[in-house]
């Protein structure tokens, strides 16, 4: 049982809030324990056996990283996919862009595939959606203008939970010139990512949603090579003296300053361990059947509306009539299910929505049926607001 | 207080609060209620005379208590001068808080007293009264 690892879950609680973060397995827990119990030290710096152990847990993390990823090239650990994008934007773009370029980006991304963009000078356009909220290609051609420099949106949204054909996506934009930055916060833990097939400009993630710890984040990127230094200080240099003279390090090293999150990159090894031994990569069709499950049950229910109800994906968004979304988690809270309400942080959401605050079950390996199940029989119950107060 | 008749209490004031109404006069002035770790979003409009708290309306989209709260907090600083106003939001905030208050002074405010249980709540009982904390303590 997938469950069994995820101590957590011995606590009673369900939880439907894997968009946000995603449980830690005991595998990974153990070990970042065991890097602070037993090889605690920094990293590229001692020479002592310790430190070299850290060094080598480190890089094999690393290579677990861009072998998951298929990535020939070196990859950047950054703090999380904000962090990455923000990266890219400020270590490359920034040089490559022209005035007249524009970016183009759709209503549904996350606020860190939005604000990066809006801090540039450039036009941002966005994606015409379907009635469902998903990119169509038909659309995307439309959409992009003489003028678009890069396309930045992500594999699977954290809100409507729809899952973009971004192979096709990136054909498309390759074939009229334009980049392409695929945030794959939501989609790496269950859809198999090979950055050579998709031929992908720029790829970004989290650890932390894919089962690894918090505080680190991958930037992949064909141009790595070309980005600048963003952050000057320990670590990046071979020498350099009082006259300013500096010899670099090479990447990743050069884009890495300072001591990094290394029991957190040891751990994200572990996550990328636990998602292969495990065959997650092979469980989204469980995933999206229980989205399904989830769907044809709450629509037994009086007053709710499902939002996303035709999206084959990973999310639920509904709101109960007559019922603030907050107050309907805090109800579900004193039955110990944990569910996500608000904007999601995607905050040009409700410009398509109309709607400014929804409720979001989203679903990862561990969920069950049986766990819909107790959630719709809450939902059914009578007086909600009531039972929320107090 | 019974928790029923808390939950009654709640209830009423959410679903019929005090002046939940914005109005136009350059009188009033307009504060927005924002709380950064949650949805609440709400917008006072508060008319002061001579110290005096003549009138205070309010509109906006935020949950059961942070509504409720608002309209019981309205009802109990009308006509109360700044100083008063100040002494029954210290009150309240100590009450949520879990520390020394008094509760004659609270009256009907009293029915958040068991809000710590729900300690994720706090901060929309407090909403309301921080921000007017913040507007009053200006003058």
């Amino acid at each position: 049982m997938i469950r069994e690892n995820f101590l957590i879950l011995q606590k009673n609680i369900i939880y439907f809030d894997s968009s946000a973060t995603t449980l830690k397995p005991y595998q990974v827990v153990n070990k970042i324990t065991e890097y602070y119990n037993e090889y605690s030290s920094n990293v590229l710096r001692g020479d002592y056996n310790i430190a070299y152990k850290a060094d080598l847990e480190y890089e094999k993390a690393r290579e677990k990283v861009k072998k998951f990823i298929n990535s020939k090239e070196e990859i950047i650990f950054t703090k999380n996919t904000t962090d990455s994008i923000n990266i890219i934007v400020n270590s490359y773009l920034k040089k490559i862009l022209k005035p007249k370029d524009e970016i183009l980006i759709s209503k549904t991304e996350h606020s860190s595939n939005i604000l990066p963009f809006f801090n540039l000078k450039n036009k941002v356009n966005y994606i015409t959606l379907n009635e469902n909220f998903e990119i169509t290609l038909e659309n995307l051609k439309k959409s992009i203008t003489k003028n678009t420099k890069i396309i930045s949106i992500a594999h699977v949204t954290n809100t409507i939970g729809d899952e973009r054909n971004i192979k096709e996506i990136i054909k498309l934009a390759h074939e009229n010139n334009v980049l392409v930055l695929i945030d794959a916060a939501q989609s790496i833990s269950t859809i198999k990512t090979d950055v050579e097939e998709l031929d992908v400009d720029f790829l970004v993630f989290s650890s932390h949603k894919m089962f690894g710890p918090n505080g680190v984040g991958v930037l992949y990127s064909k141009y790595i090579k070309d980005f600048e230094v963003y952050n000057y200080g320990g670590g990046i240099t071979t020498k350099f003296n009082s006259k300013k003279e500096v010899s670099y390090k090479d990447i990743p090293f050069l884009l890495e300053a300072g001591t990094p999150n290394i029991e957190g990159v040891i751990g994200l090894g572990e996550a990328i361990e636990f998602i292969n031994q495990k065959g997650i990569l092979n469980m989204r069709d469980y995933i999206k059947d229980l989205k399904q499950y989830c769907v044809k049950k709450l629509k037994t229910i009086k007053d709710i509306e499902i939002y996303n109800e035709n999206v084959e994906g990973y999310t639920v968004l509904f709101n109960k009539k007559n019922i603030f979304s907050q107050d309907l988690a805090e109800y579900l809270n004193k039955k110990n299910i944990c569910i996500r309400v608000g904007d999601h942080c995607a905050k040009l959401l409700k410009e398509v929505l109309n709607v400014n605050n929804t409720c979001r079950i989203s679903f990862q390996i561990y969920n069950t049926k049986e766990e819909i199940d107790i959630l719709i029989n809450a939902l059914k119950e009578e007086d909600i607001l009531k039972k929320s107060l107090l | 207080m019974d928790s029923n008749l808390k939950r009654s209490i709640i209830l009423e004031n959410y679903s019929n609060p005090i002046n939940r109404k914005l109005v136009e006069d350059k009188n009033y002035i307009k504060i927005n209620a924002k709380n950064e770790s949650c949805i609440d979003d709400l917008i006072l409009m508060i008319y002061l005379e001579d110290n005096i708290i003549k009138d205070i309306v309010f509109d906006g989209e935020a949950c059961a208590i942070s509504i409720s709260a608002t309209s019981l907090m309205i009802k109990n600083l009308l006509n109360k001068n700044i100083k008063e106003a100040l002494e029954l939001i210290k009150n309240f905030e100590n009450m949520i808080n879990e520390k020394e208050y008094n509760k004659n002074l609270l009256e009907e405010l009293n029915v958040y007293d068991e809000m710590y249980k729900q300690p994720n709540r706090k901060k929309c009982a407090l909403l309301p009264f921080i921000s007017m904390k913040k507007e009053l303590t200006k003058y």
